[in-house]
């Protein structure tokens, strides 16, 4: 059963320069308990797409439904039932991690003593339990961001976005945040939607891979059959595929010269 | 809304804590309005201001504003850095009520604003201020109408610009002129006439005359009720306003 739908999903900035046509018209669909890598060179649409799936953006054309509400004229509804991480996180760096969980709690509208036994028990389920009266500023990179995934897991939701959820992450704590997302999926069931620049991360985690370019999904479909279609060669990696599908690799196209 | 309340108390409560969890700055709010009342006010205290009221009835409201007019129009600097940590976002996913992330921030600046005052009218009485208490009262709830209006307005001006590079310029063009022409210092009514009638196009000289009037215990002369006409509208436009833009998706 589809947990995310879109049709022809549209963003357009209006800057001084005139129309920025971020998104062009995305279609998508996404299975209940699916983790889906969403994949795309920079400035691809893919934290635009993100941002309006999780009602940050109202999309200027399409529609979409999140989690059986329509994007468009149920945002509320929305809100309630999907967890977003994004790419900076999002804590106060003074306030401790215990009040940053509880806050989190009430502002999904749960009472005092049901917000503070789940804040507890998340701390326990991320490891972050004997931190919980540490300012965050205290934390380590990969323990911020088993925070910022609980922040976004307080209210139990049916999907979570994670926008470059190991970005800056040492090895260990990436393998780490790998273990908890599949867990996520193996004990809640929950449908995973997770942005990324690595191919290898991509690759483990995900069902299934949607790969976007100038705002268009370029391609879709398991590592393996992109592999297939797209690498060109019987043992190509997905590097390979992704650079086939988008025309450029991950590295800028002209890049500075080594020695000036 | 039922939930509008609620909501709001909960955002007010973390941005309380917040602010008494950094002693420095709230310190620092004051030290400015104090070096005016110890180091100016007793300039003024044998000069002739007009009106049969002390200088001390006159330069105390001239301050209590200054205060509010500049706490109030910079408290949109810490929104431009919680939107860079992405604070704001965060919380613009969940179902939390728009208008709260507001009120919540606003409801703190105005008991952040009142607390102030309250010590500088006390140390203003230490150094010879003799005032009603009923016109003491009416003062500060000008104050806080004050303060709810130029902080919408500040926060309604961080959720536009990007960085504080961008914020500060525009509130110091606002705030220098208005506090020489709302006569915050000194009475507008001593001036040459051109320059009085200019300061009655800045909405701020009502609120000052207003709290004067207070102050003295004038009550039936029409300053009071012009200031709180003032007040009201600036306050339904500021908060509208910055309810708007809260309402919208962030840029």
């Amino acid at each position: 059963m589809a947990v995310i739908t879109t049709n022809g999903l549209t963003h357009t900035f209006r800057t001084k320069r005139g129309p920025v046509a971020a998104v062009r018209g995305i279609d998508l669909t996404v299975e209940r308990g699916e983790i889906l890598g969403f994949l795309g060179p920079n400035g691809a649409g893919k934290t635009t797409t993100l941002r309006m799936l999780t009602t940050l953006l109202p999309p200027t054309g399409g529609s979409a439904t999140v989690a059986g509400h329509d994007l468009a004229r149920d945002p509320a509804g929305v809100r309630r039932r999907i967890g977003y991480v994004a790419q900076s996180g999002g804590v106060d760096p003074t306030v401790s991690v215990r009040e940053e969980l509880v806050t989190q709690g009430r502002l999904y509208r749960m009472g005092k003593a049901e917000a503070a036994a789940r804040a507890g028990e998340l701390a326990r389920d991320l490891g972050l339990a004997e931190l919980l009266d540490r300012p965050c500023a205290a934390l380590s990179g990969g323990q911020r961001r088993r925070l910022d995934i609980a922040l976004g897991l307080v209210h139990r939701p049916e999907i979570l976005f994670l926008d470059e959820p190991t970005t800056g992450l040492d090895p260990g704590s990436r393998a780490d945040l790998w273990q908890s997302i599949r867990r996520l999926r193996a004990e809640h069931g929950m449908t995973v939607f997770l942005t990324t620049h690595y191919l290898d991360e991509a690759e483990a985690l995900s069902d299934r891979l949607v790969i976007v370019d100038q705002g268009l999904v370029a391609a879709e479909g398991t590592a393996e059959r992109l592999k297939a279609e797209h690498g060109g060669a019987p043992d190509a990696t997905l590097q390979d595929a992704f650079i086939a599908i988008t025309g450029r690799g991950t590295t800028p196209r002209n890049p500075a010269p080594l020695a000036v | 809304m039922p939930h509008l309340v609620a909501d709001t108390a909960l955002i007010f409560g973390r941005y309380a804590r917040q602010t008494l969890r950094s002693k420095p700055a709230l310190i620092f709010g004051m030290v400015q309005p104090l070096l005016f009342l110890v180091f100016f006010g007793p300039l003024l205290t044998d000069l002739p201001l007009g009106g049969r009221a002390s200088s001390w009835q006159t330069i105390v409201p001239g301050i209590l504003v200054q205060l509010g007019l500049f706490s109030a129009s910079f408290t949109g600097i810490g929104l431009i850095l919680e939107r860079r940590t992405g604070v704001v976002e965060r919380m613009r996913v969940t179902p939390v009520s728009r208008l709260a992330l507001l009120m919540g921030r606003v409801l703190k600046d105005v008991v952040q604003l009142l607390w102030q005052s309250l010590v500088l009218v006390g140390v203003a009485v230490a150094l010879g201020l003799r005032a009603p208490v009923l016109g003491v009262a009416i003062g500060f709830v000008f104050v806080g109408a004050l303060t709810i209006s130029l902080a919408s307005l500040s926060y309604a001006l961080a959720m536009r610009v990007s960085s504080p590079q961008g914020f500060a310029p525009v509130i110091n063009s606002i705030t220098m002129p208005a506090i020489l022409l709302s006569g915050i210092l000194l009475p507008m009514s001593l001036g040459p006439r051109w320059l009085d009638i200019a300061s009655h196009f800045v909405p701020f000289r009502y609120l000052v005359d207003g709290v004067r009037a207070a102050f003295a215990g004038e009550y039936g002369d029409g300053k009071i009720a012009l200031a709180a006409l003032v007040a009201t509208a600036l306050g339904v436009v500021a908060v509208t306003l910055g309810a708007r833009l809260f309402r919208q998706a962030g840029a």
